[in-house]
């Protein structure tokens, strides 16, 4: 029972600071994009406009939600936007967003479901996202909707492979699939990002995270002068906002495993913040550090965002198929060397 | 009835119910989404085991992969002809035969004692290591051709849909 209420509100406490981690990440797109084309951005609600975002999710729940004429199956066409935010809200779950909090004399752990192949969790359910994608296309039953659900679709496979296969070698190392046990290693060692042979593994994640996330260079999903708005166009209201939140909360998600796989999770390589909290305040400092972090990737995602044009499709796929597949594979044989030769455990 | 053993009923009556779904269903589209639930329900079966490795993999391979695809062949498809299909009256007889021969066979092996395999201890194993070490220690030979045979299949496929457009 005290298992039951302990995970519960682990699980409340979670979903609030992702989605407010959320909404703001959207306060900070258009922020940074002002800022970058040289405009103010929002300023009017609140100072800096920081209200923006609840003036935003105001509106979107306030406005009528259309359900064009056309469309015949409507239990998909609503499941749609619903499987594509419920998979990355579910992955934040594996995650280990601190060490421990001692509070009411326990030891809570900050994570809410420690799997020992938390990886292989965070990237089953992170595939569901693609449902939602293409369901929507689908259902939709117009043709720019259902070019960027099948484009889409034909994106996110190629590019799943690519990202399971490029944190291979990080997990060689390791020896183990739990997330926890991957940021315990980095604190008695150094962050993996410190280890020369395993440069490779992060650039082809990171590439592929932001493919997977439908972000730009590679948001062919949306190209609007293509396809209108892509698999969205026909939806309104809250359901338009669902497919927002979703694609934003799997950037945290996607930021977060590269903070916990490459950048030391939680940790930093000082005491008393490379070993789990003894103290409240200290628990506390490790969720802080690790939202830092994630926020200076999502910033790294919005940067690129606004400095890169998109690339064309066929050389999206080209890349992945081509190079990134085989990429992966060398560098699995190659890193695998190198910890034979040098025993990098 | 303790909390698992209500898990393991409400688990078990939802696939057996998306099993309906799937063939109940008209539109071929919800019965893939009612396959991939299945699926999901299969994998909470698994981690009710402590079977966690199964579990990530069964959704992971499944229902991340194998049905997308399928949703994606469907959708490329022209569905309304398979929507318009009628109840063949062989293929009811059919069906009902092979239905009723499994149920026999599952009745039969039901009825028998437990018996445990000779040298396995009876604990149930899904974790990654217990899956994992038997495969590439173990059974390394057979694993290795499967896989050359897999290749070998995939190259064929793929000679022969080129072969047309030569």
């Amino acid at each position: 029972m005290e298992f039951v209420v302990i995970t519960m509100a682990k699980i409340a406490v979670m979903l609030g600071v992702l989605l407010t981690v959320v909404a703001y990440t959207v306060w900070l797109e258009r922020k940074v994009c002002a800022w970058m084309q040289d405009r103010v951005g929002p300023n009017r609600v609140g100072p800096f406009g920081l209200l923006q975002p609840l003036a935003d999710g105001l509106k979107m729940m306030l406005k009528e939600d259309v359900l064009p004429r056309h469309i015949t199956d409507k239990a998909l066409y609503t499941l749609g936007p619903l499987m594509a935010m419920v998979p990355a809200l579910v992955t934040a779950g594996a995650i280990p967003w601190g060490s421990q909090l001692p509070l009411f004399g326990r030891q809570i752990q900050c994570v809410v479901a420690n799997l020992n192949a938390a990886v292989l969790v965070v990237f089953a359910t992170s595939s569901f996202a693609v449902y939602g994608i293409v369901l929507a296309g689908w259902a939709s039953n117009s043709k720019y909707p259902f070019l960027g659900g099948v484009r889409s679709s034909a994106q996110m496979i190629s590019y799943e492979v690519c990202l399971a296969l490029s944190v291979v070698p990080v997990f060689m190392q390791i020896g183990s699939l739990s997330l926890c046990h991957m940021v315990e290693y980095q604190t008695h060692h150094t962050w993996m990002i410190f280890m020369p042979w395993q440069w490779p593994s992060f650039l082809i994640f990171i590439i592929s995270a932001f493919a997977e996330t439908n972000r730009t260079p590679f948001d062919l999903p949306e190209a609007e002068q293509e396809l209108v708005a892509g698999y969205n166009t026909e939806y309104s209201s809250m359901k338009f906002s669902m497919f927002f939140l979703g694609e934003y909360a799997a950037m945290f998600v996607m930021s977060a495993m590269m903070v916990t796989l490459f950048f030391g999770g939680w940790s930093l390589p000082f005491a008393p913040f490379n070993r789990p909290a003894t103290t409240l305040w200290i628990g506390l400092a490790h969720v802080a550090i690790f939202l830092a972090k994630i926020l200076v990737f999502l910033f790294l995602y919005i940067w690129i965002r606004w400095t890169i044009p998109r690339v064309r499709y066929d050389q999206l796929m080209a890349l992945g198929w081509k190079i990134f597949i085989p990429l992966t594979i060398v560098n699995i044989v190659f890193v695998g060397i190198v910890l034979a030769l040098w025993g990098g455990r | 009835m303790t909390f698992l053993d209500t898990l393991f009923w409400f688990l078990s009556i939802a696939m057996l119910l998306s099993g309906v779904g799937v063939i109940a269903s008209r539109s071929p589209v919800t019965s893939a989404m009612f396959l991939v639930m299945l699926f999901v329900f299969m994998a909470g079966l698994f981690a009710l085991l402590e079977a966690f490795f199964l579990a990530a993999i069964q959704v992971l391979v499944y229902a991340g992969a194998v049905m997308v695809l399928f949703l994606f062949v469907i959708m490329l498809l022209d569905v309304r002809a398979s929507q318009q299909r009628r109840v063949k009256l062989l293929a009811v007889f059919g069906g009902v035969a092979v239905a009723g021969a499994l149920a026999w066979e599952l009745i039969l092996i039901l009825q028998q004692p437990v018996r445990p395999l000779a040298g396995s201890d009876t604990n149930l194993h899904g974790g990654l290591e217990a899956v994992v070490k038997p495969l590439f220690a173990n059974y390394m030979l057979p694993f290795e051709v499967t896989a050359l045979l897999l290749l070998v299949a995939m190259v064929g496929v793929v000679l022969l849909s080129k072969r047309d457009m030569e």
